[in-house]
């Protein structure tokens, strides 16, 4: 055991992966030498060598297309895209490739890779650092899209990752990626290499973060704490019980948690950080008005970033979901 | 492949001075040393605003002015030109207003932090590398197409030849015999990766000749030799010949940004032997050893670039935070969508969190990370 943050957390995870399993590389921009400019890849070089982590040319569609190729051939790559908004132009390569090879092949050829996406904002970024891009991935068919909020999530979510032979758009949501400690266990969570593949909960279940029966928050990501710390203060203001869901899958969604605690509540409030129209809280309410709308006793609302580019830092506490917005959200589902 | 680096500058003893370029007489040199000391006052500012948590993360240019001011003065007024995020401030010689980049930088919106770029033939800011080449490309086109003598100039770095879209632009520019100056400055480091991890060309102008475009190398730290590349280079594109590739050889002498800190990846003994060849002694040197710069004029023009920037940061700092209307602001010419006076009501019925202060100095080496 040792108290780690998210970013120890995912740099534990990739040194076990490549220790356990001399298939998986690692590419991206300033990776190797200086381990990544959130360094969550420190270590790695003078551990593995250059062979294994690359630091590339400044190009994201070669270096998503040249892992797909890297995977075709049998190694396991891990993608590290610098910031959020970097991805766009690797997206070519993740939707009409990555997302497609397993399809073309009957499932024996898939693209085996995990893209990892430092992304949010709140870390007072200059433009264009701080985008919330998990709905154009989750609208993919053939991708896989995870956000762990904690760091024993994060350790464990990456290694099935990597093991997983789908590609992953892993989400990390850096705002909380030194947030808090947690208790990581060094332990493996499971067998890397055995060909068995990563125990499927670990990338299809959701958490529940904290635990109650009156009103259901679901959410994801860097408003997870957040939800919790309304979910407190709705218990003290108003004697409030909520459940607080992190769906740490974005696809597939776990439609059992999400469900059972919408019907188990009767009142859900969705919340995330990106913009609202065709978010992934639109595709939640939908699932629970279509599944358990009589166990409802008011409708799915959301609380969410605007549609609006994500502003300059000075004015992001405006655009983030806030622990008071959360709370204003939840009393209007309650008070319906 | 050797190629010639074209130097005017010498170094005051062994490497003599070439002979000043036509075209460019006293009061233009004048002019071209006021404008590479007001990019050095704004940046250095910047630096010292960030250190004390006034602004937030910042690009450092310090040593890159002379590949700012030396092209920008051999472009005419009608001619548009494309900034990196290197080039953040280029703006201000163009009639922006230098406390509208230090906002940007204070993470200020709306008319605050953003300039027009009609309004000065200037192009935003731009963040995502190699970009906003195309868009260059295309006001050289449609210039064209309308029959005007204007062309346009777009800078970025060694890193930025990987992308994509350095690629479809020269491309472009050059199957459209397009009126555009592409200008890197090869500072050798894209972040932490050198020169030879980016590319296994030798040069970064010898890529020109795949797109049958010509391409010049040029010293970097040299402003007049800066501003003779791309003046031929502009001449070439008015003429009708197309686009032509500068490659701008100089190195990195500051960190990425303020969160930056190259000691992770580099011999910083290394920098400092690049240090005395900045652009601003240089150019100091020359004007004195042809007679037209002084050291009162020298105390003179420095004295003015202080006193802009410093009314500058008192402007900027003037400013209060925009409302949370500027999220909603200008998003569409058009008109705002149903979807945005609900946005609002909602902001502006909880109460609004304190302003966003600027994160203070972070240098890489610690936990905190950053690309600038
Ligand atoms: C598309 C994209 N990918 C990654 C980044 C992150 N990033 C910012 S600056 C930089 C290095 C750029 O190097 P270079 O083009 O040589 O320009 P310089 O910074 O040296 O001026 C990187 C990778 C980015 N801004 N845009
Ligand atoms: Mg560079």
């Amino acid at each position: 055991m040792a108290s780690l943050t998210m970013v120890e957390a995912l740099n534990l995870a990739l040194h076990q992966a490549m220790e356990a399993d001399d298939r998986v590389v690692l590419l991206g921009e300033d990776v190797a030498q200086t381990g990544g400019v959130f360094r969550v890849t420190a270590g790695l070089l003078d551990r593995f060598g250059e062979s294994r982590i690359v630091d590339t040319p400044l190009a994201e569609a070669g270096i998503v297309g040249s892992a797909i190729g890297m995977s075709l051939y049998g190694l396991l790559p891990i993608v590290e895209i610098q910031f959020d908004v970097f991805v766009y132009p690797g997206f070519e390569q993740i939707v009409t490739h990555a997302a497609r090879y397993a399809w073309r092949s009957k499932g024996e050829s898939p693209a085996s890779i995990v893209i990892r996406i430092p992304y949010g904002g709140g870390v007072r970024a200059p433009e264009l650092h701080s985008d919330s891009p998990e709905a154009l991935f989750a609208h993919v068919p053939g991708l896989k899209v995870v956000c762990p909020t904690t760091p024993s999530d994060a350790r464990d979510m990456l290694l099935a990752a990597i093991e997983d032979p789908d590609p992953v758009v892993f989400m990390e949501p850096k705002r909380i990626y030194r947030a808090g400690r947690e208790e990581v266990s060094e332990e493996l969570p499971f067998e890397i290499g055995n060909g068995h593949g990563a125990p499927a909960e670990l990338l299809s279940t959701a958490r529940v973060a904290r635990e109650g029966t009156d009103l259901a928050i679901i959410t994801y990501g860097a408003t997870v704490p957040l939800s919790v710390q309304a979910a407190d203060e709705l218990a003290s203001d108003r004697g409030i019980q909520t459940k607080v869901l992190d769906l740490r899958s974005l696809y597939p969604f776990d439609i059992e948690a999400i469900c059972s605690a919408a019907s188990e509540c009767g009142r859900v409030l969705v919340v995330h950080e990106a913009p609202r129209h065709a978010g992934l809280g639109a595709e939640v309410s939908s699932l629970i008005h279509e599944r358990v709308m009589l166990d409802l006793h008011a409708p799915v609302m959301r609380v969410t970033g605007f549609d609006v580019p994500f502003p300059q830092f000075a004015n992001e506490d405006d655009y983030l979901p806030s622990v008071a917005r959360i709370k204003q959200g939840a009393n209007k589902v309650l008070d319906w | 492949m050797a190629m010639e680096i074209i130097r005017i500058i010498g170094n005051g003893s062994e490497v003599p001075d070439a002979p000043v370029p036509e075209g460019l007489g006293g009061k233009d040199l004048l002019e071209l040393y006021r404008w590479l000391i007001l990019l050095r006052t704004f940046d250095e500012r910047a630096v010292a605003l960030q250190r004390q948590g006034r602004i937030g993360t910042y690009a450092i240019y310090w040593g890159e002015e002379g590949t700012q001011a030396g092209a920008l003065y051999a472009c005419e007024e009608t001619d548009w030109v494309f900034p990196s995020y290197r080039q953040n401030s280029i703006g201000i010689l163009r009639g922006v207003n230098p406390a509208t980049i230090y906002a940007w930088w204070r993470g200020y919106g709306g008319k605050l932090g953003f300039y027009n770029p009609r309004d000065h033939r200037t192009g935003p800011i731009c963040v995502p590398i190699a970009t906003h080449l195309p868009h260059a490309v295309g006001v050289a086109w449609a210039a064209k197409q309308r029959g005007d003598s204007v062309a346009s100039l777009a800078w970025f770095g060694d890193g930025a030849t990987s992308e994509g879209d350095f690629h479809e632009a020269l491309n472009f520019a050059s199957v459209w015999k397009a009126p555009t100056v592409f200008f890197c400055v090869n500072n050798q480091w894209a972040i932490s990766t050198p020169y030879h991890k980016q590319t296994a060309s030798q040069t970064i102008a010898e890529k020109a000749s795949g797109y049958n475009m010509p391409g010049v190398r040029v010293d970097g730290f040299d402003p007049v030799a800066c501003w003779k590349a791309t003046r031929d280079a502009l001449d070439r594109a008015r003429a009708g010949e197309g686009p032509t590739l500068i490659e701008a050889y100089c190195y990195r002498i500051a960190p990425h940004g303020t969160a930056d800190d190259p000691r992770l990846y580099r011999d910083e003994s290394v920098t400092e032997r690049w240090r005395p060849l900045e652009p601003v002694n240089r150019m100091t040197g020359f004007l004195q050893r042809l007679g037209i710069l002084d050291e009162d004029k020298e105390a003179a023009i420095r004295a003015e670039a202080k006193e802009l920037i410093a009314a500058s940061v008192k402007e900027m700092e003037s400013y209060t935070q925009p409302g949370q209307e500027v999220l909603f602001d200008g998003v569409y010419a058009s008109g705002r969508p149903w979807t945005f006076d609900e946005g609002l009501e909602e902001l502006r019925s909880v109460e609004r969190a304190a302003e966003v202060r600027p994160v203070g100095p972070v240098p890489a080496s610690s936990e905190q990370g950053g690309d600038v």
